[in-house]
């Protein structure tokens, strides 16, 4: 063996190492999902299989735990928060991209003040506000303190300035509206960082516990993450550790199976800091 | 000014007021808010409050819960963060010499990213378990003793730090990837006729310094998200075995809405802020260079 043919062996050593770290939760999850109570409790290092505890395990995750409702939460939280997001940061970034008003700087500076505030500071008042309001519980809570994003405003801005002012002179002779430019225009060309940005607002929504923890208590009204922190901490959860991997597993699922069709919109919009 | 600038500045507002009011409604003002709360002892529930000026500020040295809180989140910081941030580098740069094999493991290092960490904490406690996990199974396959990660004080924290940086290797490894890619060619051949030929010559000559700016920013993104760690304490150990686990927000979180203490949560968010907001800036300001490529 060349020197050359050692150092590759060790590199792909390393490599599969580490791949094997990373993957182990996720082979432990998918392995105890399929298994029978008492294959999980005999200490085999990877349970055999079957397909009645398989069935067993995703139907009592489905229906007592209960997943299906937790995941169309989920569902619609992220989604009217990505769709908010987008609706509110868009015509504010084409306006701090383009149009001279008077607010300009001060909203931008506002803008790179709110980057540095991490959701954990103005929870305490927001909280208190919608105690007071009587809507804890409630989807307007889940939703309402994310639908300004000042990473989506920033982000827009930065795609929005280096756009052609023919092209927006041009719409305006055609009789576009500024709206109109901002919906027809800049959106569409702007669709990577569209894209990129529903992405990781997705990511961070739907994977959030901090703040559905804070105003959700009701089993109804809860997400997949807290939902399942509130079923492993019941004692149910000690005699379905099968259950709770296969809640883990559906809850999980939806995400990575997004992250390998789209990984490549994905990895661009999460280094948006390293190449602007 | 003609009538369309006019107009033009019109529209602008018009455009710029949703965002702007709420910005300052849901995120600005209820942040002043905090800083006033800080300084009183208000209790959610209690009819009134007094100002009580920086006493709760002075809780965050004296109170031994809380000193031992901030005292466990530096120390998962120092032992997450250089790991995660040098092992993402090596990794980059092996995963970068291997082309098409790389992007194979390049998208298994990722997985972490996007799985829901509540889901995969419950996991890793079921691989970590001391009768049947798979860890636990490999350790006595290989002759050691079981362990019980979670449960035994001594090693509860450094078993979080495990899972912290099994969480965020990939994204770090995500960021070098990226800035690898931006780094010129020519440079190695430059480097390779001055005679750094090997690996090493390599890196500390091309690779390291035009890194740097990378670096910087994996490093500030890395302290804030250790800092903020959340998850895998509310769901896994409570802050237990007997404190040993609780870090600044999980104290935080408690002391707002589990005991309604609003002065010192105010406090402790405060300290939060300050120490975020400063990273941030150093984040921003890379930003505002067009980022670091």
């Amino acid at each position: 063996m060349t020197r050359r043919d050692l150092s590759r062996l060790a590199t792909r050593t390393v490599l599969v190492l580490v791949a094997i770290i990373t993957l182990m939760p996720f082979v432990e999850m998918l392995a105890v999902s399929f298994a029978s109570k008492s294959e999980v409790y005999t200490g085999a290092v990877l349970p055999m299989p079957s397909l009645a505890a398989t069935i067993a395990n995703y139907g009592y995750a489905i229906r007592e735990v209960p997943l299906l409702r937790y995941l169309a939460n989920g569902a619609f939280v992220c989604g009217m928060i990505v769709l908010l997001q987008v609706l509110i940061a868009a015509p504010a970034g084409y306006a701090l991209a383009k149009l001279p008003f008077r607010g300009r700087p001060i909203l931008f500076g506002a803008v790179i003040v709110a980057l540095m505030i991490p959701l954990q500071v103005p929870a305490i008042p927001l909280y208190l506000a919608i105690a007071y309001a009587g809507l804890l519980n409630s989807y307007t809570a889940l939703i309402l303190p994310f639908v300004v994003s000042a990473f989506g405003i920033f982000l827009f801005r930065q795609f929005f300035v280096s756009y052609p002012d023919e092209v927006l002179e041009a719409a305006r002779l055609d009789g576009f509206s500024e709206l109109a430019i901002v919906w027809r225009l800049m959106l569409p060309a702007a669709r990577p960082a569209v894209m990129a940005f529903a992405m990781i607002s997705i990511i961070v929504h739907w994977n959030d516990l901090y703040w559905p923890l804070v105003v959700v208590t009701k089993t109804s009204m809860m997400t997949p993450p807290i939902g399942l922190m509130e079923f492993r901490s019941s004692g149910d959860s000690t005699g379905h550790i099968g259950a709770l991997m296969a809640g883990g597993v559906i809850a999980t699922a939806p995400l990575v199976a997004c992250f390998l069709i789209l990984q490549r919109h994905l990895v661009r919009g999460l280094s948006f800091g390293v190449r602007t | 000014m003609n009538a369309t600038e006019r107009q033009r500045r019109r529209v602008g507002t018009a455009l710029a007021l949703p965002a702007g009011t709420l910005l300052a409604v849901l995120l600005l003002l209820p942040s002043i808010g905090v800083l006033s709360f800080s300084l009183t002892d208000y209790q959610f529930g209690m009819p009134g409050f007094d100002w009580v000026g920086l006493a709760n500020y002075a809780k965050l040295f004296t109170d031994p819960d809380i000193r031992r809180s901030l005292f466990n989140t530096l120390l998962y910081v120092v032992m997450v963060a250089p790991l995660s941030i040098f092992a993402a580098l090596a990794l980059a740069i092996l995963i970068e010499g291997e082309g098409r094999l790389g992007s194979v493991f390049q998208t298994i290092y990722f997985l972490p990213i996007t799985a829901t960490l509540v889901a995969m904490a419950t996991a890793w406690e079921v691989a970590l378990h001391p009768t049947f996990g798979m860890v636990n199974a490999a350790l006595s396959a290989f002759g050691f003793a079981k362990v019980r990660f979670l449960s035994d004080p001594d090693t509860a924290l450094a078993t979080l730090a495990v899972i912290g940086v099994w969480k965020i290797l990939g994204y770090n490894t995500l960021l070098f990837l990226a800035g690898l890619a931006t780094i010129d060619r020519d440079l190695y051949e430059a480097a390779a006729i001055d005679g750094a030929d090997g690996g090493w010559g390599r890196f500390t000559l091309v690779t390291w310094p035009q890194l740097a700016p990378v670096t910087l920013f994996v490093t500030v993104i890395t302290l804030i998200r250790c800092f903020s760690e959340f998850e895998t304490v509310a769901v896994l150990t409570n802050g237990g075995p007997s404190g040993a686990t609780d870090m600044i927000l999980f104290t935080l979180y408690q002391q707002a809405f589990r005991y309604f203490d609003i002065g010192v949560a105010s406090a402790l968010a405060v300290a939060f802020l300050l120490f975020v907001a400063l990273l941030s800036i150093v984040q921003v300001s890379l930003f505002e260079r067009g980022g670091a490529a």
